[in-house]
This record gives C-alpha cells, sequence and structure tokens, in this order.
C-alpha cells in the first residue's frame, strides 16, 4: 500500500504519461490518416508500399518510415541563417503544443483504493485561459523560424503568420465567453460537468446547442491559429515554396510536423471538451442510462467509466479527421480574404455573441 | 519550497532583463523579454494570482511582444549595420535613473521582502472577476473608455492621407 505523497506522484507521473502516449500516438495516426484521407478523397489509393516483413497494413508503417527518414537525413543549416535562432524556431514551435495537454479532463473522477483521482494532468484555477497563454506562444516559433532561416520565402511566411494569429486570437478568445457565461466558470472540469444536463429534458446540454454560432467562430478561429488550410497561407506552397518551414530538413522538419499534428490533436480535444461535452456520453449517468421519457438501463460502473472514455477518444478522433476533411475539401483563402473574414465577419459576430448571450440569460432567470 | 522558487524565478526575471537591455540584436532582446515576462508570470503564480499570470502572458508574451518581433522583422536590419549609440546625455541620465531605482528598491525591500505565509485567495478568477465588477466598477469602466477612445485614435491616424 503506498502512502500519501508518493501515491500523489505516482498519480500525477501515470496521468502524465497515459495522456502524452495517448496525444502523441494520435500524432503519429494522423500523419497517416493525412494522406490517406488526402488520397481517398482525390480518388486515389495513398501511401501503401511501406512493409514489414511483406506485411502492409494499409500503409501504416509509413509514419514509423517518415520518422526514420527524419532522422537518418543530413542535418543541414543553411549559410545565411542565424544559427542560434535557427535552431530555437522548431522548439519554440513543439514546447507549446505539448504544454496544451496539460489542462483537457479526459475522463470523469475515478475512485482508486479509496482516493478520488480526477483524469486531468492539471485542474488549473484559471483553465481554458491556460491554454490561450500557451498557444499564444506558438506564433514564435513560426516568426523566429521564417527570420532565422535568412531567406525571403520563409520571412514573408512568418509576417503572414504573425499578422493572422494575433487577428484570429482576439476572435478565438471572444467566441468563448459565451461558453463561460453559459457553464459559468473558465474551468474545463466544470465546463464539462455542467454539459452533464438536459435542455428541455431532451438535447443533452452541450456547448453546441447552448452556444451554436460560438461553436462555429470558435471552430474557424482555431483552424486560423493552426494553420491549416483553407488558412495555411503561412506555409502557402503555391506561393511561398513552403513558408516559414522552407529551409528547414531532417527532425528540425518533423518537429514542424509534430508541432503541427499536435496542435490538431489538442485543438480537437478542446472543441469536444468545450462544446460536445468532453467525456460524458448522453443520457448516461453514474448508474447507467436514463433515457428522456424514463426509460432506464442500468449499466455497471466500470463500464459507464469506459464508455465515457470511449465517447472522448471518439469525439477527438472526429474532430482530428474534421480537419484533414476541410483541408482537402476547401481551398485556400487570398491573404486579404484571410483578413477581412477574421476582423470584419468573425469579430462583430463574436461581440453580438456575448451580447446575445448575456440578453437569453438575462432574460431566462427573469 | 515557495522561497527557493521564489529566487530562482526572481533571478531568471532579473538576469533576463538585464540582457533585453545589453544584447546587440534586437530579436534577442525580444526573446528575453518573453523569458523575463514569464518568470514574471510564474512569481504571480507563488502568490496565488493565477488569473494575473495568465494575462500576462496571453497580453504582453503573446501579442505585445508578437508585434515588437512583427518591426524587428519588417525592419530586418543586419547586425554589423546597426546604427551606434553616442548619446553621452542618455547615458548619462540612464545611470542617474540606475541609481534611483536600486536606492528604491533597497528601501522596498528592507520594508517588504517577501509577504509571509499563505497568499489570500484574491488573484483567483473569481477573486478579480468579482473585485472588477463591484468594488472598482467605475476605473474599470473609464479604463474601457480610455481604451475605447484610443482604438478610435488609432484608426484616425492610419487613416489620414497625408
Amino acid at each position: 500500500m503506498m502512502t500519501g505523497p508518493l501515491f500523489d506522484i505516482a498519480v500525477a507521473v501515470a496521468r502524465i504519461a497515459v495522456f502524452f502516449a495517448f496525444c502523441f500516438g494520435l500524432v503519429v495516426v494522423m500523419t497517416w490518416v493525412e494522406r490517406k484521407g488526402a488520397a481517398y478523397i482525390q480518388d486515389r489509393r495513398g501511401p501503401n508500399r511501406a512493409d514489414i516483413f511483406g506485411i502492409r497494413a494499409w500503409g501504416l508503417f509509413h509514419p514509423l518510415a517518415d520518422a526514420l527518414k527524419f532522422l537518418f537525413k543530413e542535418d543541414f543549416i543553411p549559410d545565411n541563417a542565424h544559427r542560434l535562432f535557427y535552431q530555437m524556431a522548431p522548439m519554440f514551435s513543439l514546447a507549446p503544443a505539448i504544454l496544451g495537454i496539460a489542462i483537457i479532463p479526459f475522463g470523469p473522477d475515478v475512485t482508486v483504493m479509496g482516493r478520488t483521482i480526477a483524469l486531468q494532468i492539471a485542474d488549473l484555477n484559471v483553465g481554458i485561459l491556460y491554454l490561450f497563454a500557451v498557444s499564444g506562444m506558438t506564433v514564435y516559433g513560426v516568426v523566429l523560424a521564417g527570420w532565422a532561416s535568412g531567406s525571403k520565402y520563409p520571412l514573408l511566411g512568418g509576417l503572414r503568420s504573425s499578422a493572422q494569429m494575433l487577428s484570429y486570437e482576439v476572435s478565438m478568445g471572444l467566441s468563448l465567453l459565451g461558453v463561460f457565461m453559459v457553464f459559468e466558470s473558465v474551468r474545463l472540469s466544470q465546463i464539462v460537468a455542467g454539459q452533464g444536463g438536459l435542455l428541455f429534458g431532451v438535447l443533452p446540454k452541450w456547448g453546441v446547442f447552448v452556444q451554436p454560432l460560438g461553436f462555429i467562430l470558435f471552430l474557424v478561429a482555431q483552424y486560423a491559429e493552426a494553420n491549416r488550410t483553407p488558412f495555411d497561407l503561412p506555409e502557402g506552397e503555391s506561393e511561398l515554396v513552403a513558408g516559414y518551414h522552407t529551409e528547414y530538413g531532417s527532425f528540425k522538419f518533423s518537429m514542424f510536423m509534430m508541432a503541427e499534428y499536435l496542435h490538431m490533436v489538442v485543438g480537437a480535444a478542446v472543441v469536444a471538451t468545450l462544446f460536445f461535452g468532453g467525456w460524458q456520453v448522453p443520457y448516461l449517468g453514474g448508474a447507467g442510462f436514463l433515457f428522456p421519457g424514463g426509460f432506464a438501463v442500468a449499466v455497471p460502473p466500470a463500464l459507464v467509466l469506459l464508455l465515457r472514455l470511449g465517447a472522448f477518444v471518439a469525439k477527438v478522433v472526429f474532430f482530428a479527421w474534421l480537419y484533414v476533411w476541410v483541408r482537402w475539401t476547401i481551398p485556400r483563402f487570398r491573404y486579404d480574404q484571410v483578413m477581412r473574414l477574421g476582423w470584419k465577419v468573425m469579430l462583430p459576430l463574436s461581440l453580438l455573441n456575448i451580447f446575445a448571450t448575456g440578453l437569453i440569460m438575462l432574460l431566462l432567470k427573469g | 519550497m515557495e522561497t527557493v522558487l521564489f529566487i530562482l524565478f526572481g533571478a531568471i526575471a532579473v538576469c533576463g532583463a538585464i540582457m533585453v537591455v545589453t544584447r546587440k540584436s534586437p530579436m534577442a532582446s525580444a526573446l528575453y523579454l518573453i523569458l523575463t515576462l514569464f518568470a514574471v508570470a510564474a512569481l504571480f503564480v507563488l502568490r496565488q494570482a493565477h488569473f494575473l499570470a495568465a494575462i500576462q502572458v496571453i497580453v504582453y508574451a503573446g501579442a505585445v511582444v508578437v508585434l515588437f518581433v512583427f518591426v524587428i522583422m519588417l525592419i530586418n536590419v543586419p547586425e554589423d549595420r546597426l546604427p551606434v549609440e553616442r548619446a553621452t546625455t542618455t547615458r548619462v541620465l540612464g545611470v542617474i535613473a540606475a541609481g534611483f531605482f536600486v536606492l528604491e528598491s533597497a528601501v522596498l525591500a528592507r520594508r517588504y521582502w517577501m509577504p509571509k505565509g499563505p497568499a489570500a485567495e484574491v488573484g483567483t478568477v473569481e477573486a478579480v472577476g468579482r473585485a472588477l465588477f463591484t468594488d472598482y466598477l467605475l476605473a474599470f469602466e473609464i479604463t474601457s473608455v480610455l481604451l475605447l477612445a484610443a482604438v478610435i485614435g488609432a484608426i484616425a491616424l492610419a487613416k489620414r492621407k497625408t
């Protein structure tokens, strides 16, 4: 039997290890899903050649082959680059993405050996503000890469991205204020708990149903923050070769890739948490299902826990896939369109959303 | 434990600040500024001012310094062509100001070296929000009007045709 502090440390380490492994595992799978998804959307077969002892497994070994390739390529620094900043940039890109993992609640509280354990690495008082703080740091990776490469296309990519990320950060923050107002907290654990109830006795009280406009605005802002199509101007290959990471090769390039995919995974987890109930399963309480109309099905506690963890994973995987789906469906914006959308559409709409939410809440409370 | 962390982050903040003003490359200065801002945010967390820490990182490290970096990139002066500072008056004034700063910090440090005991719950999101919308409502509203005026002023300046 473990004692107090030792138990706490073991729990903390286990939580970090499990969720970190989940996120990075999903990153690896996502690189495969991206290529395979692109292929099927474009009516191709996609990567299917890498094999281990003749087993191809639908090209699932391609991420492994990619990683090996990146590891064994020459680590090259261009002559014009600022050596130190050039090497720092990929770290600046990857570190904030990793830090974002910490506040996602990936399951309900569980009781182990008489102790209640929250399945969340850190339940901070500032909640989602922490995520804004660390994700605001990503811009330095991009900007620094663009500037330190000592080459024109990366510089243009870096400039574009800094303007774009600053613009959409504003709408991203404002689009969530409605969620905070409805669930009366910025803590992710409490927002998830608040989404367990029912709306009008039928609909689950998920963020997407109480804040439909907020959801759309947040999703769009997130795509812009992650530099994903249709907002991938910073690396628009038809104009800027590869944008800010043009001059990067080998493992440094793969760090940028990992950062991008990790942003997708964390972003998907945040959308699932804030707007789709996180680990909540509709109509499932601690003792089992209770459907509207009084129809009840008893479910053992262990199965409830499994269902909830499964629901969280399914939601995250779906929203990660949505990134891929959107990328290969919608063409890239022009730069002035991105700016106009950010400042003249997203910002007024998110302010309107706050006003409307406040008004409705005021009327409902009477 | 808290004292150790305080000294650690305090040292990082001070060293970072010194590096900001002594580095020749503007980009290096900007990056050291981020380090300093982070260290100060850590000091806020040590005093249970979580909200302040998050806002410090979001606003200063995440937005203000990004604008600095943006300008540095746009101007992009090669390091060997940076102008050499020769203003003797500025240096003399700087030394005098630094002297005053050291004196003041010494006086302050003697009186309030480090707050004793656990910090009160005034720095959480809930507490800051309540204080802003009750006790300090007038100041809050006046600040927002001031910011609005600044925004309008900035737009008016940017639109002016010369």
